[in-house]
This record gives C-alpha cells, structure tokens and sequence, in this order.
C-alpha cells in the first residue's frame, strides 16, 4: 500500500480550496451584512440602533450626541472635559468601539447575527 | 458454533477491549496536555487514532461502535451532556465519511482519516448552528475545514505507521 495515494491530493486541494472560497466570499461580503450598534451606558444596555439608518440619537439624557449615517456611527458631541470619544474616528465593522469613560458609554457595532458559542467541544 | 468461530469472536472482544482502552487514554491525554492552539473548538482529536485503526483492522461496524463508545464514556469522564453531543455528531459523521471513502477506494489511510477530520468539524458545525439556530457561525467555516485537514493528516500519518506495523499481527 502506496502511502500516498492520487485521490489523496485531490481531496486535499479540494478542502484547501473550499476553505479559501468561502474565506474569500466573507471577506467580500463583510460590509453586505445588518449590522448594528449597541449603547451603553453604566453598563446597562440603553439602545440598540440599525446602522444602515441615518439618526441622531441623544445619549444618556443629552449628555453625548451619537450620529449614525453612512453605515457608521460616530460620537459627535459630548459634555465632558477630554472629548476623546468625539475624536474617535467613525466605526463601522464588528467589535468596533467607541468608549465615553467618564460619561460610561460603550457604543459597540455588532452583527445581527452574532451568536455566543461556548466552548464546550473540548 | 464451532471452536473456530468461538475464538475468533473471542480475539474480536479483546481487541476491542483493547482498542476501547487505548481511545479512552488518548481522550484523557488530550485533556491533560493542551494540544489546543487557542482557537475553540480546534484540536488534534487523538483517540481518532483508534477510531482509524479499527476502521482498517475491523471493518466499520466495528470502528463506529467504537467511537460511540469511546465518545460515551469520555463524555461522562471528562465532559458533560453537551460536549457529548457534539463529539457524537462529528464522530458519526466523521466515521460515515471515512467509511465511504474506505469503500471508494484511490485513498491512502492519511487522505481517508483527512477526509474523517474535515467531516468531523463540518458534523460539529452543523450541530452548532442547530444548538444556537444561526447560521452566523459561518464565518468558522474556512478555520474548521483546514484544522481538520491538518489534524486528520497527523492522525492519519500516525494511524498509517501503526497499521505497517501491526500488519502482520492476525486480530
């Protein structure tokens, strides 16, 4: 018995070449998916807000202005002394954050889809 | 049944036996020492090795009753309900694959027990997109195919030495 055999390869380029096509399809399709934000403040969870439509959304009774347009979100206006979370360049894309600490704001852009896997395949 | 039969079934029952028992060290091996490359999820899956084995030394009845057992027993050793119901679901899945390409002939031992490795994730994904009822999950796809390529590769490069070796022990 050979210990490489000629279907071996094939079956090998085959996966090799499904897991690049479907790593490639992603990646072209990673601004296509709904996505959204989530605002918190303290925390708690005060919104959640599509990002594929343009609002103004007040933050913590005023205190932080968050403008999404364009499919991204960007902190425009807040009261408080440093301004870092209005310097914060506009996110878009998963996992992206912009954080107001002395306010407590998290904005977080996540998937619609995102799921929470454990990991219990051990 | 004849005094032949009796003793071929009996050498059948102590190589299972024995097979059982080196599956269940490997799966207590696998917990001691992290062959996890810090990606959930991924990991060399050596009592796959005896699963490979007996897939070739005893036919797939044989190897799936195995694996079920050895999932089983691991399962409540080591894991919980949870993790057995995803290591049942890549196990059959896996043990289906390898089994079929057995059959379809043209692969060496180490393409078979790749072939094992991918569908043993791909089982697992599906059984994950089931528990979690998403699809999302897909962005995992690419990750779980090439680690089960590489780990069925080792197992299978490792369950061809063995086979050689072992060919001219009749059981």
């Amino acid at each position: 018995m050979k210990r490489w055999r000629r279907n071996d390869l094939l079956l090998v380029f085959l996966v090799a070449g499904l897991a690049a096509a479907v790593w490639l399809f992603r990646q072209a399709g990673r601004d296509a998916g709904n996505a959204h934000v989530i605002v918190k403040v303290d925390g708690r969870t005060e919104g959640i807000y599509d990002l594929n439509e343009d609002q103004t959304i007040s933050v913590n009774h005023g205190s932080n202005t968050l403008v999404i347009r364009d499919g991204q979100a960007d902190m425009t206006d807040a009261d408080c002394p440093d301004k870092l979370c209005v310097k914060h360049r506009p996110i878009r894309y998963r996992h992206e954050n912009i954080i107001c600490l002395p306010n407590r704001i998290v904005v977080e852009v996540e998937s619609d889809s995102d799921a929470q896997l454990d990991a219990v395949t051990n | 049944m004849d005094r032949m039969e009796q003793n071929r079934l009996r050498s059948k029952v102590a190589y299972f036996g024995m097979y059982l028992a080196l599956a269940l060290i490997f799966s207590y091996l696998e917990t001691l020492i992290p062959f996890q490359i810090g990606i959930p999820g991924v990991k060399l899956g050596l009592a796959n090795l005896m699963t490979v084995i007996a897939l070739y030394r005893m036919g797939t009845r044989e190897a799936g009753l195995l694996s079920a057992s050895r999932i089983l027993l691991s399962g409540f050793l080591f894991g919980n309900l949870f993790s057995i119901l995803y290591s049942m679901a890549g196990g059959m899945v896996s043990l289906a694959a390898m089994a079929l390409l057995k059959k379809q002939g043209g692969f060496s031992v180490t393409g078979v027990s790749i072939a094992g490795g991918v569908a043993h994730n791909l089982g697992q994904l599906c059984v994950a997109m089931l528990v979690v009822e998403t699809f999302s999950v897909g962005y995992y796809v690419p990750v779980l195919l090439i680690s089960g390529l590489a780990a069925g590769g080792v197992i299978g490069i490792a369950a061809d030495g063995v086979l050689r070796r072992v060919a001219k022990i009749r059981g």
